[in-house]
This record gives C-alpha cells, sequence and structure tokens, in this order.
C-alpha cells in the first residue's frame, strides 16, 4: 500500500515485515528515527521481537551477532562513529558468515563532529566482509532490505548485509512510498535457517581460534563467496520483479541514459537522483549525458561497470568519501574495472562532493558535466571553498 | 564457498599444544604427593593424569608448559624444568 512516510518509518516498516526476531541498537543521529519506530513496534506488540538495549553499537553489534548465530533472525543499525565503534564486531560478524543486517544511515564521521550526510562511514568499512548496497530512494531503502536478508541468508552466500542509505536526505526526508502486503514478504523471504548454530543440545563453537594453517582458506572463501554474491543478486532482482513489480535491472548498478552518451556520471546513493534530474535537462535540450548508479559496491561488479561504460568517451566519478591521502573510494573501483580494457573510456575523472553535508545542487552536477570538457582530472573537490584555507594555522 | 567455521567440542585435542612450549616443562616429582587433585583440575590443557599418591604425570603433546600445576600443587611436589631435562 501506497503511504507518505519518512525514510526511517519506512525502513522501520520493511523490518517489520521482515520478522527479525532480535533488534539491537543504540541511538545515534541520524539512525535513530529506525530504531525508535522499531522500539515502539515491539512496545506496542505489532512485532514479536526482542529490542535488547545496550550501552554502545559495539554492544549492538555483539548482541546481533550472538542472536544470529543461535539461529534468529537479527537486525542493527546505526551511523557515523556508531558504524565505527561496531568495527571490530562487524569484522567478526563476517567472519563468522553470520547473515545480519545492518541499516547504516550514512553521515560524516569525526572529528570534526559533524552530523550531516556523507558516506565516509561506510566506505571506511569496506572491508569489513559486509555486502554493501547504497540506494537512492525511500522505496530502494524498503525494498532492498527483503532483498538483503535474501541475499545473506542465501544458503551459498551468509554473509551480513549493510544497506546504506543517506542520513537526512532519505532518513528523514518524506515521499511516497509502497509498503508491500506481508504475505508478498513472506512468499519472497522464507523463515530464517542457518546450517550452523549455537545451540546447547548440540554444542559446537564459531569463531574459535585458528593458526596459520587454517586462517587462510576462512578469507579466501569470503572472497570467493562475495563474487558468487554478484551472480546472486540479478536472480533476485528477477524474482522480486515477479512478486513486487519493481524493476531493479540486475541489482548492481542501474544504467540512467549511458547508451549513447559522450559523458558518464558514477556515483551512488541519493545523489543519483539529483543527477538523473540534470540528466533529463540537459538531455531534453540534446547534451548527450547519463549516469551509471552503482546498487552494490561490495562487492564491486567490475565487469558490469565496464560493459556499462566500454563505449562511453568520458566518464566523471563522485565519491561522497576520501581515502585521504590515496585516490578516491569509488572513482578507484572505476578506474579498475576499467584498467587495461580496449574500450576504456578515455577520461576517468574524479570529483569528491558533499561532505559533511554540504549540498550537492544541480548546478554542482552541472559542474563536473562541464569539467569532463577539460583534461582528465586525478581528483578535486566541487564547492571547495578556498577562503577557508590557510597554509599556516593562526 | 566456506573455509574453516566451527568446530565441536573435543577438537582441541587435534592441536598438539605441546609444541607451544617455550623453554619449560612441569616434572612431576611422585614423592611427597598427596592425592589433592589440584594439578589435575587448574590444567587448562586438561592434560594431567594419576589417581593413587605419587602417580600423578602429564602427556607432553598437549602440555603447553603454563607451570600452573607447578604453581599449585601444596606439596611442590612438581617442578619446571628445561625443556631438555629428565
Ligand atoms: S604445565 Fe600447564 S599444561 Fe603442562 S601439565 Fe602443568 S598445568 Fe598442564
Ligand atoms: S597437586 Fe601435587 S599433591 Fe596434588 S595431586 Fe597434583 S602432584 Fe599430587
Amino acid at each position: 500500500m501506497k503511504k507518505f512516510l519518512e525514510g526511517s518509518r519506512a525502513v522501520a516498516e520493511a523490518i517489520r515485515l521482515c520478522k527479525p526476531g532480535v533488534i539491537s541498537a543504540y541511538p545515534i543521529t541520524p539512525q535513530t528515527h529506525i530504531v525508535e519506530e522499531l522500539a515502539q513496534m515491539v512496545a506496542n506488540g505489532e512485532l514479536k521481537a526482542e529490542f535488547v538495549n545496550v550501552e554502545s553499537e559495539h554492544s549492538a553489534a555483539s548482541c546481533v551477532l550472538g542472536a544470529s548465530a543461535t539461529g534468529v533472525r537479527s537486525y542493527t543499525a546505526s551511523s557515523s562513529q556508531g558504524i565505527l565503534l561496531m568495527g571490530e564486531v562487524l569484522f567478526n560478524i563476517a567472519g563468522m558468515r553470520l547473515p545480519v543486517i545492518l541499516t547504516c544511515a550514512n553521515r560524516a564521521v569525526s572529528a570534526p563532529i559533524n552530523i550531516w550526510n556523507d558516506q565516509q562511514d561506510s566506505v571506511s568499512m569496506r572491508d569489513t566482509g559486509w555486502i554493501q548496497l547504497y540506494v537512492e530512494n525511500n522505496q530502494e531503502a524498503v525494498d532492498f532490505h527483503f532483498i538483503a536478508y535474501r541475499l545473506a541468508e542465501d544458503k551459498s552466500i551468509l554473509l551480513p548485509v549493510m544497506v546504506c542509505m543517506d542520513g537526512f536526505i532519505l532518513t528523514h526526508g518524506i515521499e511516497s512510498v509502497d509498503i508491500p502486503e506481508g504475505e508478498k514478504v513472506d512468499k519472497f523471504l522464507p523463515a530464517y535457517q542457518l546450517p550452523y548454530k549455537l545451540d546447547v543440545e548440540n554444542p559446537l563453537t564459531l569463531g574459535p581460534l585458528v593458526g596459520p594453517d587454517y586462517y587462510m582458506e576462512t578469507r579466501y572463501a569470503i572472497q570467493q563467496t562475495m563474487k558468487d554474491a554478484l551472480g546472486v543478486l540479478p536472480k533476485l532482482a528477477k524474482e522480486f520483479k515477479e512478486i513486487f513489480g519493481r524493476d531493479y535491472q540486475d541489482l548492481l548498478v542501474e544504467e540512467y541514459q549511458v547508451k549513447g552518451a559522450k559523458k558518464v556520471i558514477v556515483a551512488m546513493g541519493s545523489v543519483c537522483g539529483t543527477i538523473k534530474e540534470v540528466v533529463d535537462q540537459m538531455r531534453a535540450k540534446g547534451k548527450k549525458i547519463g549516469l551509471l548508479k552503482i546498487m552494490c559496491f561490495r562487492p564491486f561488479p567490475y565487469e558490469r561497470v565496464y560493459q556499462a561504460l566500454k563505449d562511453v568517451p568520458k566518464v566523471a566519478v563522485l565519491d561522497k568519501a576520501l581515502s585521504l591521502g590515496a585516490q578516491a573510494p569509488l572513482a578507484e573501483e572505476i578506474k579498475v574495472a576499467c584498467w587495461g580494457k580496449k574500450k576504456a573510456p578515455k577520461i576517468i575523472s574524479s570529483f569528491v562532493a558533499g561532505l559533511g553535508g554540504r549540498d550537492i545542487t544541480a548546478e554542482s552536477i552541472k559542474e563536473i558535466y562541464r569539467r569532463l570538457n577539460q583534461k582528465e582530472v586525478s581528483l578535486d573537490f566541487i564547492d571547495l571553498k578556498p577562503e577557508l584555507l590557510k597554509e599556516k594555522y593562526g | 564457498m566456506f573455509g574453516p567455521l566451527t568446530s565441536k567440542p573435543g577438537s582441541s585435542q587435534a592441536n598438539k599444544t605441546g609444541s607451544w612450549r617455550m623453554g619449560k616443562k612441569p616434572k612431576f616429582l611422585q614423592k611427597n604427593c598427596i592425592a589433592c587433585k589440584m594439578c589435575i583440575l587448574v590444567c587448562p590443557e586438561n592434560c594431567v593424569l594419576g589417581g593413587e599418591k605419587n602417580t600423578y604425570h602429564c602427556d607432553y603433546v598437549y602440555c603447553k608448559g603454563c607451570g600452573l600445576c607447578a604453581e599449585i600443587c601444596p606439596k611442590a611436589d612438581i617442578m619446571m624444568i628445561e625443556e631438555g631435562e629428565q
């Protein structure tokens, strides 16, 4: 049923329909409304789950790790410093192959403290072994949670999935969202079953110490499984479309006016909405431009990205995160995807925008398209204020 | 794909922790032993064996040389000696 909802509320509704048995979270802006809604649903008896209040995000992540290991579908959400504090446990959850779902309400990280949106928090967790999906709008935020649970719990995958949604822009943005009927979700997402679980009747140890003679295979297995996930996502997209009617292409990337485009921006998250707007305006004026939206950042769909970009002469990559002292994280992947390929774009320029919640306006996007007329930009910031910078302090 | 992920109880038998010893090993003197069994209880590798007085000894395949048995023995009947000694 179509409802006019805040993004956080919409995600809470989606989680309710996924029927988790354990939810544990610690409130942090801008994730708070999601878990507040869920706590309310549990208190009202609308969701039969255990909501575990904890004293930190480290404990929240540990709690869902334990719950998931006992064979209970589990959920948590966080942002920014909270995601960082979970970091140690996030590696453990992936290493123990537990299909936990986490919503990251994307926010800049400290210092200086900043509660507004960029994607540094989740991008910094790209090496944890979590699958990462990025959503453009609140409908995707709802739907990708159903998909996340299906993917995570797939017997051939069994890895945790992080659904990343831009803080405030989506979590606090109110949009019309279709909240599907419970039966449809039940059909798409069967009851949780873990092939290994902690059970006093049948004791086993998860995550034991392993020496040099075992460890490397555990990492190799995750690396291979990540590749397998690239094959599972398109199948899930097809099944999702059959049941819910919404088409997410292959769930890896969305090509928006990429065919025949001379210039394409690659981006992920809510900024893709703004870019589509600009693409529509400029296409109407005859400009051949497009957008490649990355939906799945881990595993990274290198081959699929190359297939989409191979006939595009000029590509700009827009990052809302940095790897300080190196290339921008998404730009790095795009360059790797195209490196050494026959039909690789002539120019792959890298731009960083929107850090700490600075608005990325239609004008910012047009600026990026304009700068594709010049020579390749190895990394530059859009909408930077040079007047705030000085060479020496004081 | 999965690598080694879980282990069943008792699987520690597969890990020959004797290789962890760093130079010292316990010697059960079997002279003043009162069969209090403290050495059995305290051993983290569960590798001390014995029943009657002066019968206690350990399995060096698993003994990791932690010295807890020697520390706890009320009769000082266990000594930590150099690996090469008898
Ligand atoms: S030294 Fe440690 S491991 Fe060896 S027998 Fe004594 S208590 Fe057990
Ligand atoms: S602790 Fe000492 S006295 Fe007690 S059983 Fe062991 S060897 Fe014998």
